[in-house]
């Protein structure tokens, strides 16, 4: 079934705001998506009626707090398809989610010597702690480049893994598009005795998401780019994984015991949730979910590959050839995010004269400054489309930029 | 909200367009300096040719958009021949123009205490940018990285 995407805006009072007189036209989903109002009344229902902290209390209300939190769990694990509810980590956010596979299971399974896989096309979330863990262990970091196509450049694969204990990979570009060949590496990887781990940012909130068929060890995602609240992020990694690793940050809740002489890890998943977890915010992811679910992931995806094909045509066309578009040309090997190069016009400038229309656009390196190097670019303007953009989105976005070529032109 | 007119100047436009002083010095005996914005990636270096505490030369490289291109360019026309001292000034007076105050160097001054009298001429087209906060990084990240280059100098020397 299709999208109907005039009743999917109406669910998101955001996108009825105007920016002085001009229609808000939001083309950011891929730095932080909206909310439908379904979300914020789930997280404003809880703290009226239902908050406490989990885990502790026996009165009424922490035992519904409870609950609702590990309701949220088992749909994050449901909308995944995850084995278990116990997979499922709450982290603050995805960059928080990765890095605590580097501190828990890199620093109990790497040491000098070691190689970890990733690509040049990982945002800094995903390159960062690997690098730190390089400087503190003395492992090597690989890394997979990106050909002039926008996609990863696998011929040397076998090689880059040999020896290596993990691949960091995106599942889907945030700058690119580029929806990566998952299973293909996970294979090659298993195959070599490395482990996979996928940034999935951008693909849970865009893309029907079958864990067990990407093949993969870890994932790592964030609430506020599927509609859910900021806050909230997710750690997936299959179950014995998780068992076998140490305890991330530690605290309260995530213990057995606690004695003069130490301590004892607690079970899955409050091993590696110290502290008060962020509740209200994985209500609201939950409700984000069901809100993805009863569209279909699958309407959302066909709804996005026909807009991004559409706006590749019109854009090309109308813009011309002072504009590039980075990434694959194919709309069904990629995701909706449109990173944008204006001949003679710097991205903030363009964005600036976005603005002026409404248009939200992000301007800048996206958080991938080793792409930006391979791209040849200092930064780029980024539109990426969601479930409630719609065609005349996409001609604001045209227009606007239409302008700021003409404005710029000397 | 403020127009694009506001912002984008002619003079401001010219600037883009034509930059001043833009190339690289030989290092040594020329000092080079880079500034980076790390929120947009853009990149500015600085040149400076100095004697004693005059900029005998100046050129900018690096990369970014029309407004931290342009400031780079009319700081560079502003500062070239002048004394450190002097550029201080102009630096402080630029500054003030943006809403940023700095205090005196011995952290006495308040907020808007002692900004110095200085003609800034064309780098007047910038006030329009304080209308666009996000847009102050831009217009600064030369004078900023200037600011290094001389205190680079001025301790070798
Ligand atoms: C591909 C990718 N990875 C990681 C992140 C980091 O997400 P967060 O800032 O929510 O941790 C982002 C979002 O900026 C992203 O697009």
């Amino acid at each position: 079934m299709s999208l109907d995407v005039a009743a999917v805006k109406r669910d998101f009072p955001i996108l009825s705001r105007k920016i002085e007189h001009n229609r808000l036209v939001y083309l950011d989903s891929a730095g932080s998506s909206q909310h439908p109002r379904q979300v914020t009344e789930a997280m404003t229902t809880y703290y009226d009626l239902h908050h406490a902290n989990v885990h502790r209390g026996v009165y009424t209300l922490a035992e519904e707090s409870t609950s609702m939190m590990e309701a949220a769990r088992a749909t994050t694990s449901r909308f995944i398809g995850g084995a278990t509810a116990n997979e499922i980590v709450f982290t603050k956010n995805a960059t928080e989610a990765i890095n605590l596979v580097a501190h828990s299971w890199g620093r109990a399974n790497l040491a000098e010597g070691d190689a970890v896989v990733v690509t040049q096309m990982e945002h800094h979330a995903n390159i960062v702690p690997w690098q730190m863990l390089a400087t503190e262990k003395g492992i090597e970091l690989r890394w997979i480049p990106v050909d002039e196509r926008g996609h990863l450049d696998l011929t040397d694969l076998d090689r880059l893994l040999d020896g290596a204990s993990l691949v960091a990979v995106s599942a889907m570009s945030n700058v690119l598009g580029t929806i990566n060949p998952l299973r293909r590496i996970a294979d090659a990887a298993h195959a070599a005795g490395a482990l996979v781990l996928a940034d999935a940012c951008q693909y849970v909130p865009h893309l029907p998401t079958s864990i067990q068929e990407l093949g993969v060890d870890f994932a790592a995602f964030s609430g506020h780019k599927m509609l859910g609240p900021t806050g909230v992020g997710v750690l997936w990694a299959r179950e014995a994984l998780l068992d076998a690793m140490p305890p991330f940050l530690g605290g309260g809740g995530m213990i057995l015991d606690v004695t003069q002489d130490g301590f004892i890890p607690d079970g899955l998943p409050a091993k590696f949730e110290a502290g008060t977890p962020p509740i209200a915010e994985t209500i609201g992811l939950a409700a984000a979910i069901d809100y993805l679910e009863a569209l279909g992931m699958d309407a959302v995806r066909e709804h996005e590959v026909s807009l991004t094909a559409h706006a590749m045509r019109l854009l090309t066309e109308t813009v011309g050839e002072k504009l590039t578009i980075h990434g694959p040309t194919e709309p069904s090997e990629r995701g909706g995010v449109l990173s944008l190069d204006l001949e003679g016009v710097h991205p903030h400038d363009i964005s600036q004269v976005l603005d002026q229309h409404g248009v939200c656009v992000r301007p800048g390196h996206h958080c991938a400054k080793p792409l930006m190097k391979v791209l040849g670019v200092g930064a780029t303007a980024r539109a990426s489309l969601y479930l409630y953009n719609d065609e005349d989105d996409v001609d604001a976005l045209a227009a606007a930029l239409i302008e700021a070529r003409d404005f710029f032109s000397f | 909200m403020p127009g694009l007119e506001d912002l984008y100047r002619e003079i401001i436009l010219d600037h883009y367009r034509s930059p001043r002083n833009k190339g690289e010095l030989e290092t040594p005996p020329a000092h080079r300096t880079e500034g980076f914005n790390p929120l947009c990636g853009d990149e500015i270096v600085v040149y400076i040719d100095a004697e004693g505490h005059v900029v005998k030369d100046i050129k900018i490289g690096g990369q970014g958009c029309s407004i931290s291109q342009a400031s780079a360019s009319m700081m560079s026309s502003a500062i070239k021949g002048k004394t450190f001292s002097d550029i201080k000034d102009i630096t402080r007076a630029f500054k003030a123009m943006m809403s940023i105050h700095e205090g005196k160097l011995d952290g006495s001054g308040t907020e808007h205490d002692d900004v110095p009298e200085v003609k800034l001429g064309d780098l007047e087209a910038l006030r329009g940018v304080v209308k666009f906060p996000v847009r102050i990084k831009c217009a600064t990240l030369s004078w900023n990285t200037l600011a290094e280059a001389l205190a680079e100098v001025s301790e070798a020397n």
